[in-house]
């Protein structure tokens, strides 16, 4: 029998129908000759907002062409193939390479043509980003444009308030640049009112899944990372609309009500891991098979912040969910408004962006901070190649978790390009750590 | 109680059998492509040293990679707790373990006790394991004894890229190219493959006594290029390196 009750989520079918929808409605717009806008879905995705349009983001379209390639690889292996054949060499960010590829096959992974964006619209997140949505929009013969991204420095740098200034209006003004270049590029009237809400709605949503990660240091933890995986993409895919910020204050209510009835994600939790990058999409079972041990993910920074909301407590020199305007009393009545408050979002309060520009004792401090508040056993480190941006300072890290005698473990990979990823020798990594840690697979004991 | 260890790995496979925790027979067969005929003849030879027949083994713990296509075992641990079991019985006072096995290489952080506090290994690259050495030794075309010999006959340091396998033996063609001497390709072989456990070693804190086992270990040029890689003034080389899995999982075996 298990050690705690589990109970299925109430809001699971909820989030994949949200989800599909998105896929869905960017088929519809390709098949009706309406607006579609494509880019990093880190980008500021508010900004479009100001246009009826759907938006294809790059990222989760990858990890999805490679979930969906865990029945039929066949599938998206043929738009590696075809970034390959085209000269784009492996070592480039496994979702770029997907998207090249499925551009260059004229193929949807959720069925038909490829949907040929009006417009490309990027935000420079890593070194990666920029330029793969420069490609793309000369394979694609569409507009381009980039809002150059200058992330705060982690607290613990104690950046100064007149470089912090400097940052906002760096990116506040290219904002405002970028509207005009979107009605400039697309012959459309950008409504302001449509922004501003998207802006609420953003900061809303990406607060409420700050709010249900922080639930999740329960123990049992009520969320493993596993479903962490189906319920943040609502966030990533269309945190601008108010559907996702209904999602989550539903989400949030279930997960306190299972907090509080002691209702686990996992019924037999022992030990409790925090992961670090992108999973292996290709192969989830890894997490399954923790479970074998008793083992639990109970997140990842990644997970907890891939689409923003949290803000640093000085004091306790921790991270807590950061108060959207509307909770802070601030009414965003115009362009300048919402375009300064969003600038200062993304700046502050993005901090898996910071963590792709800043290695070193800000990102260990988060994941300390992670492991302390989630009551985490190990860490679990994804060196993933197919990610610069979630690679910089891991080793880093690894030698601070070492000096603060936090177990931790590191298995190489790609978070989309299975080739590049040993299932075998990973999954015998995992026992080795277990056993470091004191436990067996419950069909050993 | 006698029990045995068994270490299945991806060249040799090794057989320990012990009694009341001292070693009384030991066997060490070659494995191609196929591990079960030399698990047998590792078998033969450990139970030929002990002077009993199978059947007097109470219990058998296996480890290594390929132990599961062996089989004949009843129970299995993870190479680095059987290293870590094993070192507490022959070096107590270690620390930090060098285990360079062919396919992979091992830095494993150890208390007093024997437990191990920390672990790293290579990932996909071969560049920290044994098996580079040896495919540099048959392009030298010489022994892996020979070979860590000519390296300490050279007075060069010519650093060669120790991030990738690949990449090095390369780098070693370029140099017999530019009729480099043997001693000295040699010695940079050895450097590389030093320079890549020592990143390992360092990245579980190396504490002394660091303590190198493995195939490998036997390697005189790598012993010297590890101990100067890690600027160590002592490196221990206990006897039997290549059988600390084995001896730890028979320790293991009869623990339980």
């Amino acid at each position: 029998m298990a050690k705690y009750k589990t109970e299925s989520l109430r809001c699971w079918d909820k989030a994949k129908e949200l989800r599909q929808g998105v896929y869905d409605g960017i088929a519809k717009a390709r098949d009706e000759g309406t607006m579609i806008v494509a880019g990093g879905t880190e980008s500021a995705i508010a900004l479009p907002a100001g246009f009826d349009m759907e938006f294809l983001g790059g990222e989760p379209y990858g990890a999805s062409c490679t979930f969906m390639g865990i029945k039929d690889s066949s599938k998206y292996m043929k738009y590696f193939e075809a970034a390959e054949a085209a000269k784009f060499p492996r070592d480039l960010c496994s979702y770029m390479r997907l998207g090249f590829g499925s551009f260059l096959c004229n193929s949807y992974a959720f069925g038909g043509t490829y949907p040929k964006p009006t417009f490309n619209l990027q935000t420079h997140i890593c070194d990666t980003h920029g330029k793969w949505y420069q490609i793309m929009s000369e394979l694609e013969g569409v507009p381009y444009n980039c809002v150059d991204y200058v992330p705060f420095e982690w607290e613990i740098e104690n950046e100064s308030e007149e470089s912090k200034d400097l940052k906002r209006d760096y990116v506040k003004n290219q904002m405002l640049d970028v509207i005009d270049w979107m009605e400039k590029v697309s012959g459309k009237e950008f409504d302001d009112e449509k922004f501003i809400n998207a802006v609420n709605w953003e900061c809303e949503a990406t607060n409420l899944w700050a709010r249900c990660c922080v639930v999740n240091r329960s123990i049992p933890a009520v969320m493993d990372e596993k479903m962490m995986f189906s319920l943040y993409v609502i966030a990533v895919l269309m945190r601008q609309r108010k559907a996702a910020v209904d999602f989550y204050r539903e989400l949030l209510d279930e997960l306190e009500d299972r907090a509080a009835r002691g209702i686990a994600a996992f019924g037999d939790e022992r030990l409790r891991l925090l992961h670090d990058s992108q999973p292996p999409w290709h192969s989830l079972e890894i997490f399954r098979y923790l479970e074998e041990f008793g083992a639990v993910s109970i997140g990842a920074n990644y997970s907890f912040a891939l689409s923003g909301g949290w803000a640093y407590d000085k004091e306790n020199e921790t991270w807590f969910p950061a108060d959207p305007p509307r909770v802070a009393g601030v009414e965003l009545k115009t362009r300048e408004d919402a375009c300064a408050w969003y600038a200062n979002w993304l700046l502050e309060y993005h901090i898996v962006l910071r963590s792709l520009r800043f290695s070193g004792r800000g990102k260990n401090q988060r994941m300390h901070d992670i492991v302390k508040k989630w009551h985490v056993d190990g860490v679990m480190m994804h060196l993933n190649r197919g990610c610069e941006g979630t690679a910089v300072g891991q080793m880093e890290m690894r030698y601070y978790f070492s000096e603060n005698n936090i177990p931790s473990l590191t298995y190489e990979g790609n978070h989309a390009d299975k080739r590049e990823f040993d299932l075998p020798r990973t999954k015998a990594k995992i026992d080795t750590f277990m056993e470091t840690l004191g436990v067996r697979k419950f069909s050993e004991e | 109680m006698i029990s045995a260890g068994m270490d299945v790995g991806a060249k040799t496979v090794k057989v320990v059998i012990v009694k009341d925790g001292a070693i009384i027979g030991k066997g060490i067969a070659t494995a191609g492509l196929e591990a079960t005929g030399a698990a047998g003849a590792a078998w033969e030879q450990a139970l030929g040293e002990a002077g009993l027949a199978r059947d007097a083994i109470e219990k058998v713990t296996a480890t290594g990679a390929r132990r599961e296509e062996v089989g004949g075992y009843d129970d299995a641990m993870s190479e680095v707790v059987a290293d870590a079991l094993a070192m507490h019985v022959a070096v107590p006072e270690a620390r930090t373990i060098v285990d360079v096995g062919a396919e992979e290489g091992r830095a494993i952080k150890v208390n007093a006790d024997g437990k191990v506090l920390d672990f790293a290994v290579n990932e996909k690259c071969a560049a920290g394991a044994g098996a580079f050495i040896e495919a540099m030794a048959r392009a030298m075309q010489v022994s892996m004894a020979e070979f860590g010999k000519l390296a300490l006959e050279s007075t060069r340091t010519i650093p060669i890229n120790a991030q990738c396998a690949i990449f090095a033996e390369s780098e070693v063609v370029s140099l017999v190219h530019d009729e480099t001497s043997r001693p000295d390709i040699c010695k940079a072989v050895n450097d590389a493959i030093a320079d890549r456990l020592a990143a390992m070693s360092r990245r579980v804190l190396l504490q002394p006594k660091v303590a190198l086992i493995g195939g490998a270990a036997l390697g005189i040029g790598l012993q010297d290029s590890l101990k100067r890689g890690l600027d160590l003034e002592e490196l221990v080389v206990p006897e039997n390196v290549q059988f600390f899995g084995a001896h730890g999982a028979a320790l293991s075996a009869s623990e339980q």
